[in-house]
């Protein structure tokens, strides 16, 4: 069995590991790395519970090779938390009762967050089709609109602090 | 789902990566995006010995419009597709397309070339391609040779490339004044492959005539098709749903669809004459607000 | 959610009523849950599994040889191999016999075949590719019409002379001669043949095992995805007696830490996990088998797949006088759905629903097939979801019949609020309802009367638009001793709370959690009983070695059984506070009075010794001749079920030129008697609401002629998104259970037993005028698209 070195960057610290080039990223997160929040639900890239950021970009980590990452950024669901201070999605997920099982919730959080980037005031719709790549079997996806809501609301304020307050002494 | 046993290459340029694929033919196969081929992989449905993944061969992502083309890149993502200036100001067909493939994450890393070398015959771009007359750039090491996507697209998951060739790009043809085009989709539920797809392309001249137009069909043959008898039935006509849905009969009469989970026979090819009918509806509509 | 709530305690404390966030949630928005894949042990292999391409099949050869070539593999085990055991065949829940590995004949397309032992995920994988197997393929039988016929091969040939037929059981419910007569009197008769698809719970976490084997200490431990970890233990010790292994069950614990939703599936035992103890048993070295979602969705327990024949009979004027329903259940090779004992086709039974029978007889027969086994496993207590879809589209094809509303209809027919406790005629007792009250609430919410206005100007202009009404009422809790039992096990549930000497609790359930959110509510129960806040209390599951014992988490049971079993539990603690606070205040017990979370003395609101002095006291200053401590423990066993209840309103739109449906409005009132956490109960609606719209548009598992399984991958088997997914319009009426310690009822799976009918009413509400009687879910586009065309609409 030959082996190929990869380095990577996950949640900021640099890695590396000698592994099958068949290895699946997720499982190079998983088994190798020790990183079990990112899961894998189905085979056939549907389920999006296995969701990272790779090179900034949302990505299903069942669907790519460890060796195809070998050279990127990669950012889970442990790398959102700041310490101790949550991630305002995550935060809002626990607000809004947006999780019940928590399975699919680090990929659902992981999608989020990667749409909010692109789209920080989505319409519901938005947000339904921006994680429809995502299935959750438990909250019917009522609470996770509610949720990425939230956290829309949070990042953008606190985003546009400034703005507002020049807004004030201008109005002054 | 485990993948057998492979190996992985990732050529610094495209002569590089033609150099494998000669050097290598008949076991290395080309990895873009990898959301069609690496499930496919997983499933051990596709068991290739090399990988040949084009991630850092530069130049293949870029999408520009030249005097008479819209260049897409091979490696240009159906995001990348669907967010372009370019298209998103001036050919919303291709934007129903980029948007409507996969799920997010898909159109993050899927790949137009990709998708259109893998020719799944469910697949979106192809029906657009075709309904564009738009050519396949494909390179060799003996030069680069230029296939229109009509004589592109062979059988299922067969194409007109030879193994010993990257896909490099696509060429629409200039959207000119009067040229409108959609595509309509219908799907079991949002990200799934097309039960039936629809790519209609309409050039409506001064006085209101029907005076060019190409049809695009997934998802209802072995590989997708262009509706020549439907473009026919439009040819010099008065846009309207009595061309329209002539038309659409005559595209559903060409499709060859099979009877299986998305539905029976009868069902597919109706939603052939329907979808044809609702993409000429939208497609005209853009094709008089577009002067060019 | 607007219905008022009065909670006694304040929002510190917690109790019922207060909408309090989940205490579990921190570990799994930070991707900290702890899932059975994550449960590596030092030493471990892997197990993976070959499956048969074939639903019916000799086999004639496996080789390994190849398979045994490959790096670490390590063994490939057979049925051949567990006959030397007696392992190749174990006990299903309900009673019938279910293979581990065949030795001659597989029965369904992906039967386990072969297991492959390795030391890596990847290698297993490998060594299943190679291993080769000779099949010879036997005549498939699909159809379990065509099972039943005389021509039929037989299927199980395994269970003696007597018993050579495809019949498994006849089990029949009511009055066959009233019903008969009723329906020959009546002046409205009308007939349907209603199927109900087979489908999958699809959690979004598979099954999977690690199975320890310690052979020095001789100690089985079972890390494993379960949602009733004690019934698994006492069966894995029957089955090990049975093969003759010194596995004896006090050296058995089943631990499940976190589950990633159940809803059914993760209650039977599986060949796999099986394969895993027997492989650890034989390498002395921990096993790990975790499921790819293709066996999941191709071999694990589905629900459903129910063929029914109902008739009903009214007067002219639309009373309902009688209910007759015959129904062909397909199990697939073997009974192995999780119903107790006594009810084979589960509590279909409730059939007569929310309404004023007077006579009903219900009959069903089990019938085997070549598919996998199963039965009730899709968030459904027992076959309701069956019963209350063919009761549902009875009244309204009735009400349409007669040209009555549906909801006036309804309304006619109700049992009414002064009826309970009400007495069906197959042998029911419902405990509580108001069922006018929630359908009027529903009418109100979603403005019924002026959507039948647009619907009758939309039909004018040729648009295709329906409402859907669906009055369930459902029967949860299982079950009182006297009549319900799994393998033999009552079902029974239980809590242990011990308070420590600072005042911190810790409590531990018989059931357990796969996100029901059992760590919050349980502790609010504990919270409301005693004063203690929520959050110095703690909820254990799912250890058998530390918890006491319990029948698990499924058919909406756990608030209903262990629900009630914590508040008695916390009850027992609470009077023998009163002894210690008594003696603390020096007073007599009888003077004392309990308020917030503190024994007082009557009188003297100023004499009082709170919860937490009290539990100091238990250990530091109990009186003589009383046992230290402040513990208790209760097993409840329920003196009937609980019947939850609501109505349900679906408001469709259809697109004439695909067929295809839209989901544009979906108001649900729900009635689950008093409620714990509000936020909780409304999340259980909003996911049973969704797994109620995926069988009524999207999912089914069919199968070709073959018995090759055609949605066996979520390509194929269509879980909604959030896309399809409606935003869910909820409203509550509260009517407590009389008879449940704190009036709860169960809310788990209320809303997929109701929605499926509201959504299919809907639909053929919208096609009524075209002659359309009834479309059986999934309504899918070319379901629509067919009548329209035959009718010349599309």
């Amino acid at each position: 069995m030959t082996t190929q070195h990869v380095s990577l960057t996950v949640n900021g610290q640099p890695m590396e590991a000698d592994v099958e080039p068949r290895l699946l990223l997720v499982h190079l997160l998983r088994d190798v790395f020790g990183l079990t929040g990112t899961h894998v639900g189905c085979d056939t890239s549907n389920c999006g519970a296995c969701t990272v950021h790779v090179d900034g970009r949302s990505a299903k980590s069942c669907t790519v090779l460890a060796v195809q990452a070998s050279g990127s950024e990669i950012r889970t669901i442990e790398g959102m938390a700041d310490g101790a201070t949550l991630h305002p999605l995550q935060q809002a997920f626990w607000d809004q009762h947006g999780l019940q099982c928590g399975f699919c919730t680090p990929g659902m959080i992981m999608q989020s967050a990667w749409l909010l980037e692109q789209n920080p005031h989505p319409t519901d719709d938005e947000v339904r089709e921006g994680i429809s790549g995502n299935l959750c079997r438990c909250t019917g996806y009522v609470n996770i609109v509610k949720a990425v809501q939230q956290a829309a609301g949070q990042l953008s304020a606190s985003e546009s602090a400034p703005v507002a307050a020049a807004a004030t002494v201008d109005a002054s | 789902m485990i993948p057998a046993q492979l190996d992985y290459v990732r050529p610094a340029s495209l002569d590089e990566a033609l150099r494998i694929l000669v050097d290598r033919e008949g076991e290395a196969k080309l990895l873009s995006g990898g959301y069609s081929l690496i499930p496919l992989i997983k499933l051990r449905l596709a068991q290739p010995a090399l990988l040949v993944d084009l991630q850092s061969v530069p130049g293949l992502d870029a999408i520009a419009e030249t005097d008479d083309a819209l260049v897409i890149g091979a490696r240009a993502t159906h995001r990348d597709i669907h967010e372009s200036a370019v298209i998103r100001d001036r050919y919303p067909g291709i934007v129903d397309v980029a948007g409507g493939i996969g799920d997010p994450q898909v159109r993050n890393w899927g790949t137009i070339g990709g998708s259109v070398a893998h020719a799944d015959p469910a697949s979106d771009w192809p029906a657009f391609l075709l309904a564009a007359n738009a050519t396949i750039v494909c390179r060799g090491q003996g030069g680069e040779r230029e296939v229109p996507a009509r004589h592109f697209f062979v059988d299922t998951f067969t194409t007109a490339i030879e193994p010993t060739e990257v896909l490099t790009g696509i060429r629409i043809p200039r959207r000119a004044a009067g040229v409108g085009g959609a595509y309509q989709k219908l799907e079991r539920k949002v990200g799934d492959f097309a039960t039936a797809g629809v790519a209609a392309i309409v050039r409506i001249d001064a006085g209101g005539t029907i005076v060019g137009s190409g049809i695009g069909v997934t998802g209802v043959s072995a590989s997708p098709y262009a509706a020549v008898d439907a473009e026919s039935a439009l040819a010099g006509k008065r846009p309207g749903d009595d061309a329209f849905r002539a038309a659409g009969q005559a595209a559903a009469a060409m499709s060859q669809p099979v009877s299986d989970v998305r539905g029976p026979v009868d069902y597919k090819r109706a939603m052939v004459a329907e979808l044809t009918v609702r993409a000429l509806r939208r497609a005209t509509e853009r094709a008089l607000a577009f002067n060019g | 959610m607007t219905t008022e709530l009065h909670p006694q305690t304040t929002p510190e404390v917690g109790g019922m009523g207060h909408s309090v966030k989940r205490k579990e949630d921190p570990r799994f928005i930070q991707g900290k849950g702890e899932y059975i894949e994550d449960v590596n042990l030092p030493g471990q292999l892997w197990l993976d599994i070959v499956r048969s391409p074939y639903a019916h099949a000799k086999i004639k050869s496996i080789d390994a040889t190849e398979a045994l070539k490959i790096p670490g593999v390590a063994a490939v085990v057979t049925g051949k191999d567990l006959e030397g055991y007696k392992l190749h065949w174990m006990p299903t829940l309900a009673g019938d016999m279910q293979m581990v590995l065949p030795v001659d004949t597989v029965m369904y397309q992906s039967q386990e075949v072969a297991a492959v032992i390795a030391t890596s995920r990847y290698a297993a994988a490998d060594g299943v590719a190679a291993v080769e197997v000779d099949y010879e393929p036997l005549p498939v039988v699909v159809d379990p019409k065509k099972a039943l016929q005389p021509d039929a091969p037989v299927l199980r040939t395994d269970r003696g002379p007597d018993k050579q037929t495809n019949h498994i059981w006849h089990w029949e419910s009511g009055d066959a001669a009233a019903a008969d007569e009723a329906l020959a009197n009546a002046d409205v008769r009308i007939a349907e043949d209603i199927y109900i698809p087979r489908i999958h719970v699809a959690s979004i976490e598979t099954c999977g095992i690690v199975a320890d084997w310690n052979p020095i200490r001789q100690q089985l431990t079972m890390h494993l995805t379960t949602q009733a970890p004690h019934a698994i233990r006492t069966v894995v010790a029957l089955v090990a007696a049975g093969a003759g292994l010194p596995i004896y069950e006090h050296n058995i614990r089943v631990k499940t830490h976190d589950i990633g939703g159940g809803f059914g599936g993760k209650v039977p035992v599986y060949p796999g996990y099986v394969l895993a103890v027997a492989a650890s048993f034989l390498t002395g070295k921990p096993v790990k088998w975790i499921e790819d979602r293709s066996e999941n969705l191709q071999a694990d327990s589905f629900a459903r797949d129910y063929h029914i024949h109902a008739e009903m009979g009214a007067t002219k004027d639309g009373k309902i006088q009688a209910l007759k329903v015959r129904t062909i259940a397909d199990h697939g090779y073997t009974d192995a759905a999780a119903d107790p004992s006594k009810f084979p086709a589960g509590l279909f039974n409730v059939i007569t629903g929310s309404y004023d029978f007077p006579n009903a007889f219900v009959e069903v027969d089990g019938v085997y097939t070549n598919k996998p086994p199963g039965g009730v496993a899709y968030r459904c207590s027992f076959r309701v979801t069956e019963a209350v879809h063919a009761i549902e589209r009875m009244v309204d094809i009735l009400a349409h019949d007669i040209g009555k509303d549906p909801a006036q209809l309804r309304m006619e027919n109700f049992i009414q609020p002064e009826q309970f406790p009400y007495h069906t005629p197959t042998g029911w007792e419902y405990d509580s309802g108001d069922y006018p009250k929630a359908l009027q609430k529903a009418l109100d919410l979603i403005g019924y009367d002026e959507l039948r206005k647009e619907q009758a100007e939309k039909r004018a202009r040729g648009e295709l638009m329906g409402i859907g009404i669906s009055s369930f009422t459902e029967i949860v809790g299982a079950g009182p001793s006297h009549d319900f039992d799994i393998l033999g096990l009552k079902m029974f549930d239980s809590c242990e709370i011990r308070v420590h000497p600072t005042g911190k609790v810790l409590a531990r359930l018989g059931v357990q959690s796969q996100g029901q959110g059992h760590e919050t509510t349980f502790a609010q129960i504990i919270a409301e009983e005693l004063g203690f806040p929520v959050a110095d209390i703690k909820i254990e599951e799912g250890d058998t070695d530390t918890a006491p014992y319990g029948l698990g988490t499924y058919a909406s049971r756990s608030t209903p059984v262990a629900g009630a079993a914590t508040a008695i539990a916390a009850r027992k603690i609470k009077e023998k506070a009163r002894l210690l606070a008594a003696h603390l205040l020096e007073a007599s017990p009888d003077d004392l009075e309990w308020t917030n979370g503190r024994w007082s003395v009557k009188g003297s609101p100023d004499r009082f010794k709170t919860i937490q002095e009290i539990a100091f006291a238990a250990y530091t200053n109990h009186p003589q001749g009383m046992e230290a401590g402040l513990e208790a423990v209760d097993y409840y066993d329920p003196p009937n079920l609980t019947f939850p209840f609501g109505s349900y309103i679906a408001v469709v739109d259809i697109d004439k030129g695909t067929g295809e449906v839209t989901v544009r409005r979906f108001v649900a009132v729900d009635d689950c008697g008093n409620i714990i956490n509000p936020m909780i109960v409304d999340g259980q609606i909003h996911g049973g609401l969704t797994m109620g719209l995926a069988p009524a548009l999207y999912e089914q598992i069919t199968y070709d002629e073959l018995g090759n399984n055609l949605a066996g991958t979520f390509m194929d088997y269509l879980l909604p998104t959030a896309v399809e997914t409606p935003a869910w319009e909820l409203e509550k009426t509260i009517t407590p259970s009389p008879h449940h310690p704190i009036g709860a009822k169960g809310v788990g799976e209320s809303a997929t037993v109701g929605a499926p009918p509201a959504i299919a009413n809907a639909v053929v509400d919208a096609l009524w005028h075209l002659g359309v009687r009834n479309i059986d879910i999934p309504i899918t586009p070319p379901k629509v698209w067919r009548i329209l065309h035959d009718k010349g609409i599309s």
